[in-house]
């Protein structure tokens, strides 16, 4: 499998979970253990393009596929539009969640485009929490970061 | 976790063959492997069907919609084919849990689990459907025994779930703010020869409320005929009475929507 563009061997026991090995086994450590009960979205990564909870995957379950987590977005010199959003609206406090929240940022920015209303946001964000900001900066960094990921061209048409 | 072995078979014939002793099927996971790893359940072999071609298809022939049993209920909400036949299914998937958890699960899964408290069974015994599996074919009224209970014999693999095309289908749903289950959930049904409701989250398993489905039958705007049964839920979140009268809340709200 590839994790943030690199060949991986999943060498791991078919019961490892994927947020384990990537933490543990890779040191990818950007990726967060909230509540290991499938609730929090702090361990979201990308799976072959689509956002998923890292702690209700198996490893062995993505064989041949694409991971992508925090650390494969951007450079601390070259943001991904959506990590440099979170940082212009302060879309965080504690930073616990944030990994999390950036990749369910990018799956609602490339699910409804653009112009996403706040209300889709807020509503798409129901599988991530946040204790600290009131998810008010949250919302108003993915609005900034879908409309960065199109001026960047990160966008195709909205599903 | 307890230690498992994972096949990850591409034929259905090939799962059949990997279920052996102490084993599972892995469809979506996202009940499985919580309950996995909190050491509600432990299996020597999990059987991973995601590779096996073709379960995840989403067509309709004739008056049937039939739903693959690994189709995901993000492509359930998404599909211009489900949104024609019965919208309101779609609608449904797109209730289920939150969006990271509606990219893994899937409707085979769903019903194979047979929570309590889950949407698709709502759907599956209202819209009169059948479940196709490996080994035949179950009606949903006989699909669904209890409280994680099916008639899903050891090893038998859901394929798909052909649904009835109504006339109309509304899901009405009082869903638990944080896990998003239903505290109440009706589905409701209309066909030529009368209107089919099934209520989720109340009690102990889905159930089809046929005092409802009478009145309802006779006049679609009939005085509702409060839920009266043994086996209503209370808990921390919701008392048996208040889980009997959001059901026919949930009921007026379903019946509603599908007036002519």
């Amino acid at each position: 499998m590839k994790v943030n563009g690199t060949e991986r061997a999943a060498d791991a026991p078919d019961h490892r979970l994927l947020v384990d090995w990537l933490r543990e086994d890779l040191g990818l450590t950007g990726t967060h253990v909230g509540c290991t009960t499938s609730q929090c979205g702090a361990c979201n990564v990308m799976v072959d393009g689509e956002v998923v909870k890292a702690c209700t995957v198996l490893v062995a379950s993505c064989a041949d596929s694409e991971v992508v987590t925090i650390e494969g977005l951007g450079t601390p010199e070259a943001l991904h539009p959506m990590q440099a959003a979170f940082r212009a609206a302060h879309g965080l406090q504690c930073g616990f969640c944030t990994p999390g929240m950036v990749m369910a940022g990018i799956a609602i920015a490339h699910a409804h485009g653009p112009d996403v209303p706040e209300a889709t946001i807020r509503h798409a964000l129901e599988g991530n929490l946040c204790r600290c900001t009131g998810y008010q900066n949250i919302v108003a960094a993915i609005r900034q970061g879908a409309r960065a990921m199109a001026e960047a061209g990160l966008l195709g048409e909205p599903a | 976790m307890t230690p498992f072995t994972l096949a990850r078979p591409a034929s259905l014939e090939a799962a059949r063959r990997a279920f052996s002793g102490d084993a599972a099927f892995l469809a979506g996971g996202h009940t499985l492997i919580p309950a996995m790893k909190s050491g509600l359940r432990a299996v020597d072999t999990l059987v991973d069907l995601t590779r096996i071609p073709g379960l995840d298809s989403i067509r309709r022939d004739g008056d049937r919609l039939i739903v693959g049993a690994m189709a995901r209920h993000a492509a359930v909400a998404a599909s211009p084919v489900v949104a024609g036949a019965i919208p309101g299914l779609a609608r449904l998937a797109a209730g289920i849990g939150d969006p990271q958890v509606r990219r893994r699960g899937t409707i085979g899964g769903s019903i194979a689990n047979n929570d309590p408290a889950a949407d698709y069974p709502a759907a599956v015994l209202a819209l009169d459907a059948v479940i196709e599996t490996s080994e035949g074919t179950h009606a949903a009224d006989d699909f669904f025994q209890g409280m994680f209970a099916t008639a899903l014999a050891d090893g038998e693999i859901i394929t798909a779930v052909q649904f009835r095309i109504p006339e109309a289908f509304a899901y009405a749903k009082f869903r638990h703010p944080a896990s998003r289950y239903a505290l109440a959930g009706v589905a409701v049904a209309r066909f030529p020869e009368g209107v089919r409701v099934a209520v989720t989250g109340v009690a102990y398993a889905v159930f089809r409320w046929t005092e409802a489905e009478a009145a309802l039958s006779a006049d679609l705007a009939a005085s509702l005929p409060a839920l009266e049964r043994d086996d209503i839920n209370s808990d921390i979140h919701a008392s048996a009475d208040y889980r009997a009268h959001l059901a026919g809340v949930m009921l007026d709200r379903a019946r509603k929507e599908i007036q002519p």
